[in-house]
């Protein structure tokens, strides 16, 4: 299929205007008689609130609203855990937070005390004259010590919030075929999303009353959670989407919304609400750590027979999308490989740590650097190429994955990690001591939301009298070019240039609604819809067209901003006549569509069983690192990223991801990780914190296979999650090349590589 | 109390009053509106806010307003005089930009980096850009951009 647009190298017309620092973030407007927030956090891991005093903070000259708990109409904000499957495992249907902590906290940084002032000054300064008594109560800092029956209650009722299942075949008979099996425990930190913007946000009350928010989030139908705690209709308030400083999944929460509207609609004033750095790291949800216990058997001549493995995850104080994010875990345990034999328990765990959420891959990356460790761990028992036993594995068309759902297209796997490895070239000598590893990791990736969801996404396109498009679509842009690769569908469709085709605006009241930007959904999801609603478009403008060149609808073609006859270019009309024709004859030139994902039932919560999600993403990548064996530092020198992206729709845009996510995937690999003593953070900061610069971030080598298998606009697949999701495993396999030992536990820092991972059974 | 601070802002001579306490980074974005140079960390770390005094990249979070006076201060919004510079031209056309948060900073630090050296190696890029954070692209596309301006070439 040849296209004039889609899968082209296209700058992305929002990277104009970003380069002049020209658009305008959450954090860039302001309003007269604006009000500045500030949020006062509880310093302690696990403590109660003996008492709250207010009184000489409200004093103070230029302070606006100082509120607490009882100043919160519904002081909860709550979390819909998965349902009907909560009858057969543990713990609540229903998960709740304050969203100002009443009489306990649960972790360092939970919001205690608003404060809305005439300076950021005057807000600190009140700040500092708020009293809060607490008294430290015990607490439990890890998700095994939080099993125990004796442990600290972090919710009542205990601290299992949720446990899930996969069963297939019989794994006793399994591991009674495996002539070798091999059993590590990986364990992976929490780790920090740091996108450069903080979460940011500034409200005021429009016209009719409505509560209206301007904020850097990845989802706008938070402007529901905003209502319910000031107990107002939904059609109150209003989320307005500006362009994001990066999200990553952190700011898929609630993050500045709810006490934001709250300061605002309790001062009826303006108000701008910015976390500093600190309390990013300190506030927001952060990607779970997870211990991951496995089991993996095959045969002598390396075909896998059994796989059984626990996972448990760190959900921290309060649920977030803990249940989720491991229920993404559970159906990425096996890794993309038949596994005849499949046995996974898995379980979140509340503590008095960090809160932990949705990151990047959602759950994936952990289950990656086990089930890939483990193939690496079977090449080295059975003496094979880790490439030969992988190969001998990958799932095939018409396989099905351990939940029973069968592949309905190829994923090509093999030539993914055949054309990552050969980039990789011959293998270069090294002088001691350094050494030299090389390594890889395949993986696979669901991208949309779990099938029993019934996503959908609605979007508009309408055609202006100059023969331009404008896009109407309440889809987020958080910087990986959501917005752009709509507007290409659009300039595709209906023969436009990318420039004259605009989609500005995300808005919860004014643009149809499209979900979220997470889960990898928004190309897939809001595309879809752009599409449809692109081909409405076009027919009408054909049928014009049509009859104002005395041409039957199917012989005319749309391009370069003109309507003509196949085959007699001069027989043409320019597409802004066609508009003005068409609306002078009642014909519509606009159309609002809406794509609904195909659905399946709920999985059996026992067994793991269904069809969770739609499609995956497959791809490998392959690095190659150097470690001194003197100090244990490592530096990669390579990386090459090979993925089925189904259909490019920019390509530029589509390497940018997996180049990125790769860079993330190296910080995670090797250096990040919140340093916690007792759920307190050692290194809220960037100086301590730290994700990599350019001298850690190699050129990143893309391989993209267009296969047009994706169920996204022209057989694209989502790549924004699963351009991450291999990175840490790879670089894992490669140090324990280089190093001889196997590691098992992230990040690689030099005295982890220098000592090696204590794994049992290593 | 303020201050009353001449400098040349931009190509063009100001005369702003200021909080003492000001940094450079409140006076450009809070005083002026000059909403451009982003704040990332508020602590000299992340390079989201550098902008150019004397031709020089600074951290404008780390720098009191106070010590501007009499010096030349260069911001995203001017740093080609109101035109395109070769530098935003090759990030926007090469895909050397995604959320752009960091992207004015990291444009300015290049800048710098190109009066100073006019045909860096990649290696040489990779040092002068290493103050600035990013982390949504890997810098694969920065280096890149950096490169084709440096080589005279077009993206």
């Amino acid at each position: 299929m040849s296209y004039r647009v889609i899968g082209k190298s296209l700058p992305r017309p929002d990277a104009w205007e970003k380069v002049r620092g020209r658009p305008i973030y959450a954090g860039d407007l302001a309003l007269s008689g604006m009000l500045h927030g500030l949020i006062v956090r509880s310093p302690y891991a696990s403590a109660r609130i003996a008492r709250i005093d207010t009184r000489a903070a409200l004093a103070l000259p230029g302070v606006a609203a100082v509120l607490t708990h009882a100043d919160v109409p519904r002081n909860e904000l709550r979390m819909e855990l998965p349902g009907r499957m909560a009858e057969a495992t543990a713990g609540a249907v229903l998960a709740t937070q304050p969203v100002l902590a009443v009489d306990r906290v649960r972790f360092q940084g939970e919001p205690v005390v608003a404060i809305a002032a005439e300076t950021p000054e005057v807000a600190s300064r009140a700040a500092d004259l708020i009293e809060v008594d607490y008294e430290e109560l015990p607490g439990v800092y890890d998700p095994i010590e939080a099993l125990r029956p004796a442990a600290p209650e972090v919710h009542e009722g205990g601290n299992v919030l949720r446990r899930w299942h996969l069963r297939k075949g019989d794994i006793g008979e399994g591991f009674r075929k495996a002539d070798v099996v091999v059993e590590h425990t990986y364990r992976t930190p929490f780790i920090d999303h740091v996108y450069l913007e903080t979460e940011t946000g500034i409200g005021w009350i429009d016209a009719e009353g409505v509560l209206t928010l301007r904020v850097s989030t990845q989802v706008l139908e938070h402007f529901r959670d905003v209502a319910e705690i000031l107990q107002l209709p939904h059609s109150r308030v209003r989320l307005e989407g500006a362009y994001l400083g990066g999200g990553f999944g952190g700011k898929e929460d609630v993050t500045v919304e709810c006490l934001l509207g709250l300061l605002v609609w309790k001062t009826r004033r303006p108000v701008r609400l910015v976390f500093s750095r600190e309390e990013s790291f300190i506030g927001h949800g952060k990607r779970h750590p997870y211990v991951l216990r496995y089991r993996t058997g095959a045969t002598r001549s390396g075909e896998l027979v059994a796989l059984q493995a626990e996972l448990c995850s760190d959900s921290g104080a309060y649920a977030a999308l803990s249940p989720w994010v491991l229920f993404y875990s559970l159906v990425t345990a096996t890794g993309p490989y038949r596994v005849p034999n499949v046995h996974v328990d898995a379980v979140t765990v509340y503590t008095n740590n960090p809160i932990a959420s949705a990151y990047r891959t959602f759950g994936s990356i952990q289950t990656c650097i086990a089930y890939e460790g483990q193939m690496d761990a079977l090449a080295d028992a059975l003496g094979m190429d880790p490439l030969e036993v992988r190969a001998r594995n990958f799932l095939r068309k018409g396989d099905t994955i351990a939940t029973g759902q069968a592949l309905e297209t190829e994923p090509m796997l093999e030539e993914t990690m055949r054309r990552a490895w050969a980039q990789l070239g011959s293998p270069r000598a090294a002088r001691e001591p350094v050494r030299i590893g090389r390594g890889l990791a395949a993986s696979f990736t669901p991208y949309g939301r779990m099938c029993w969801t019934h996503d959908s996404a609605s979007a508009w396109v309408g055609m202006e009298l100059d023969g331009t498009a404008v896009v109407r679509c309440a889809a987020p842009d958080v910087g990986g070019g959501q917005t752009a690769s709509l507007c290409s569908i659009v300039a595709e469709i209906l023969g436009l240039p990318v420039d004259h085709v605009v989609a500005v605006g995300r808005d919860s009241h004014f643009t149809p609604r499209a979900g979220t930007t997470t889960a990898t959904r928004q190309l897939f999801m809001s595309g879809n819809a752009v599409l449809a609603a692109a081909r409405e478009v076009r027919r009408h403008l054909v049928d014009q067209a049509a009859e104002m060149l005395e041409a039957a609808a199917e012989d005319i073609e749309l391009a370069e901003g003109r309507a003509f006859v196949r085959g007699v270019p001069v027989r043409a009309v320019g597409l802004a006549a066609v508009v003005k024709a068409a609306s002078g004859s009642g014909r519509p030139t606009q159309a609002l569509d809406k794509y609904d994902a195909p659905s399946a039932p709920t999985i059996d919560p026992l067994t793991g069983q269904g069809k969770p999600f739609n499609d995956y993403t497959f791809g490998t990548q392959a690095v190659e690192v150097e470690v001194d064996g003197e100090t244990g530092v490592t530096r990669t020198t390579r990386l090459v990223a090979c993925y089925d992206v189904g259909q490019a729709i920019n390509r530029q845009s589509t390497e940018g991801q997996i180049e990125g996510g790769a860079a993330q995937g190296l910080g995670h690999a090797l250096m990040e990780e919140v340093v916690l003593e007792q759920g307190i953070s050692k290194n809220p900061h960037l100086l301590d914190y730290r994700i990599p610069s350019t001298l850690d971030v190699p050129m990143v080598e893309t391989i993209l296979i267009e296969s047009g298998h994706g169920l996204g606009p022209f057989g694209a697949k989502g790549i924004g999650e699963p351009a991450m999701t291999p990175t840490p495993a790879a670089v894992m396999n490669a140090v324990s090349r280089a190093t001889g030992r196997r590691m098992t536990e992230l990040p690689l820092t030099a005295e982890r590589v220098l000592n090696g991972s204590a794994s049992e059974g290593a | 109390m303020n201050l009353t601070l001449e400098f040349t802002l931009n190509d063009r001579s100001c005369r702003v009053d200021a909080p003492a306490h000001f940094t450079v980074l409140d006076l450009v974005r809070d005083t002026l509106a000059l909403t451009g140079t982003k704040d990332g960390c508020g602590e000299g770390v992340c390079g989201a806010c550098t902008v150019l005094l004397d031709g020089r990249p600074i951290r404008a979070c780390l720098v009191l307003a106070a010590r501007l006076g009499g010096r030349r201060l260069v911001t995203i919004e001017g740093i080609a005089g109101g035109e395109l510079d070769p530098l935003q031209e090759a990030f926007a056309r090469v895909g050397a930009v995604q959320c752009g948060f960091c992207t004015p900073g990291m444009i300015l630090s290049a800048r710098a980096l190109l009066e100073e050296e006019p045909a860096p190696s990649a290696e040489d890029v990779r040092e002068a850009l290493a103050g600035n954070l990013c982390r949504c692209t890997g810098y694969v596309k920065i280096v890149e951009a950096v490169l084709v301006v440096a080589q005279g070439r077009r993206g």
